[in-house]
């Protein structure tokens, strides 16, 4: 027997101006939610329990007629039962599952970005107008060797593969699955427009895009789809997927749904099966294991391609990184608790994980130290959320970073937080071909291509103002930056000083 | 001459071509008023189809239009200048005639015949302006000048 009364509330609700309201029904015809409705007389109505507030119907709408608020019910909430709290709850007694929940952890934890200021020249060293000057922000990944020899001002050493990018910014790893063939096209060719590499994540390269290999990260992960040789030759860099920032230690399932011919070919499983990566690689349970794999890439691919190997931020990724700088990786890359996913258990997205600020600064300190930092570059992800985080980002160590949320959201995104439903309205974070055309990778990459743009002129005007006319003269740079409202032991772990000191 | 042109695989069905269309074509020139207060006021472009399949199809001022041939009252003319058809609304009797003829249905039946003029050739025509998914483009077609 079934309980029939529905105890978890809407938790949006939309507010239809019926004074502007045309009943044009252009809300109904996009919502995939179902949360507008065409009624037999022609009038347009909403059910609020569908509605996940992605805002597609209130920016499409015509007439303006459109906006959401937070449902209004008052629970008998408490700072402790919170609204969310008892909800979950009563999510969890009507299904008896795990709580799904896609995007980046949004609980209010401290976000060190927002507690370090930057440095700017004042009187005794010049600041330097970068629409003036020239101003660097070209980026080089890969290992630097430990000496370099010269013969009449030429380099004779033989240099590891270098990766030359225009700016420090990198797309984040999204597969074709949990994202659109039109999402990753976007970026695909806003990659390839700016000068900087996207990532194929997980799912594979789709065989449109090997035009665009040139400027994709291909991804090689637990469950190892996609992967083949011309695959990792085709590649600029390969990266070795060890764990996520929004769910370390877990693995991936894309819904056997979302596995329509396309994603199929791609990631070389069958159609309508579900896609399951592991939790571990069954093939690596040490730091030696790793070192295998790192060097199997580097033979298939004829030590041409830098590999790197990304890992989520937890309690000892210092240690962890050390590791893996010594196995050979040319890159690591490490994602902070909050960065994004499709799809990730709720509990696991909000309470697993450190936040990327630490882990950078305690890696970049700890590779320091062991006098390897030369060895690797470090990228950065989890949530970088505009051009003075990267600024950050970079003084304390990092070499770049990688932007995923953001992306999407130049994409159209929303944050509604629901794309492990397969409905995105956007034509993001779904497969159906009705939602997917919804986002026309002509003129979409080009919104891409902008915020890159726009961050990257924003970076030259940070570091003209502080003097410094190179990306490479702030890398690791923490006297640029000062704390504000951290503890002694935030600062010591940041290495940085306090404001006023 | 510039013609709008549909793309069926970036058409989204939301059909907001239509309203922007109406309201251009309301003496309010205003979306809401041209919906709630001119009930006379209609969209010339029209979507047909589904989410799945759709298409937006509007005149195409043709070169010798079928609508002009058939029409009773010399109402709907071509203009040998731009190459717009439009209809006369002062000497239209609302026979119909030109939309039996229309090969593509694109014109709309009301009190009058009414059909797409382009915006009046005054830039890109209000439905292109306003596609969300660029699905329709104002551009010169094919090997013409």
């Amino acid at each position: 027997m079934e309980y029939n009364l529905e105890l978890v509330m809407p938790r949006y609700k939309i507010v239809r101006d019926k004074e502007r309201c045309i009943n044009c029904g252009a809300c109904a015809r996009q919502c995939a939610n179902e949360a507008h409705v065409i009624y037999d007389d022609g009038t347009v109505h909403s059910i609020d329990e569908n509605c996940v507030n992605c805002q597609r119907c209130v920016c499409l709408c015509p007439a303006h007629a459109l906006h959401i608020t937070k449902y209004p019910l008052e629970f008998c909430e408490n700072a402790n039962w919170t609204s969310e709290a008892i909800q979950e709850v009563y999510t969890q007694a009507k299904t008896g599952g795990v709580l799904l929940s896609g995007m980046g952890n949004p609980k209010p934890y401290p976000i060190y970005w927002d507690k370090m200021l930057l440095n700017a020249s004042q009187v005794t060293n010049p600041s330097i107008d970068p629409l003036r000057e020239p101003m660097e922000t070209v980026t080089i990944l890969g290992r630097k060797p430990d000496c370099v020899k010269m013969k009449n001002g030429a380099i004779t050493s033989k240099l590891p593969p270098q990766i030359k990018l225009s700016m420090p910014i990198m797309f984040s790893a999204m597969s074709f699955g949990s994202i659109s063939l039109n999402a990753q096209k976007s970026l695909a060719m806003a990659a390839k427009k700016m000068g900087t590499l996207f990532n194929t994540g997980e799912g594979g390269l789709h065989r449109d895009f090997y035009p665009y290999a040139d400027c994709a990260v291909v991804q090689v992960a637990s469950g190892r789809f996609g992967v083949h040789k011309q695959y990792l030759e085709a590649a600029r860099m390969i990266e070795i997927k060890i764990g996520q920032g929004a769910k370390p230690g877990i693995g991936g399932h894309l819904p056997g749904g979302k596995v329509n011919e396309e994603v199929s070919a791609t990631r070389m499983i069958p159609a309508g099966a579900d896609a399951i990566s592991p939790a571990p690689h069954h093939d690596i349970y040490s730091i030696e294991d790793l070192r295998q794999l790192i060097y199997s890439l580097k033979e298939v691919t004829e030590y041409k391609k830098p590999v790197a190997v990304k890992i989520a931020a937890v309690h000892n990724s210092a240690a962890i990184a050390s590791g893996i700088a010594r196995a050979g990786a040319d890159v690591i890359v490490m994602d902070g608790y909050r960065g994004g996913t499709g799809a990730a258990p709720t509990r696991i997205r909000d309470n697993v994980g450190i936040p990327i600020e630490l882990a950078l600064a305690a890696v970049d300190s700890r590779l320091r130290e062991e006098g390897i930092r030369h060895n690797v570059s470090l990228v950065v992800a989890g949530s970088i959320r505009n051009s003075a985080d990267i600024v950050k980002a970079i003084a304390l160590g990092a070499d770049a970073v990688y932007i995923a949320s953001s992306a999407l959201m130049a994409l159209g995104c929303h944050m509604c937080r629901t794309c492990n439903t397969g409905k995105c309205n956007w034509g993001i974070a779904t497969q159906r071909p009705d939602l997917v055309k919804r986002l026309n990778p002509e003129v979409m990459h080009l919104r891409a291509a902008n915020l890159l743009n726009a961050w990257n002129h924003e970076i030259k005007e940070i570091l003209g103002g502080m003097g410094i006319n190179a990306i490479e003269s702030l890398r690791g740079n923490r006297l640029m930056l000062r704390g504000i409202g951290l503890t002694q032991k935030e600062l010591d772990i940041l290495g940085i000083k306090h404001a006023g000191e | 001459m510039k013609r709008v042109y549909a793309n069926e695989k970036l058409c989204i069905n939301c059909r907001v071509c239509e309203v922007y269309c109406r309201a251009a074509h309301s003496k309010s020139a205003d979306v809401v008023r041209a919906y709630k207060e001119e009930p006379e006021s209609c969209s010339r472009i029209h979507v047909e189809g589904d989410n799945n399949a759709s298409i937006a199809v509007s005149c195409r001022h043709c070169e010798n239009p079928a609508c002009v041939e058939a029409c009773i009252t010399g109402a709907m003319q071509k203009d040998p200048k731009t190459g717009l058809v439009i209809n006369d609304p002062a000497r239209c009797v609302g026979c119909m005639t030109c939309a039996l003829a229309c090969p593509y249905g694109c014109i709309k039946i009301g009190h009058i015949a009414q059909k797409c003029d382009l915006c009046g050739l005054s830039g890109e025509p209000e439905c292109v302006r306003h596609c969300p998914n660029n699905a329709l483009i104002y551009a010169q077609g094919g090997s013409e000048k």
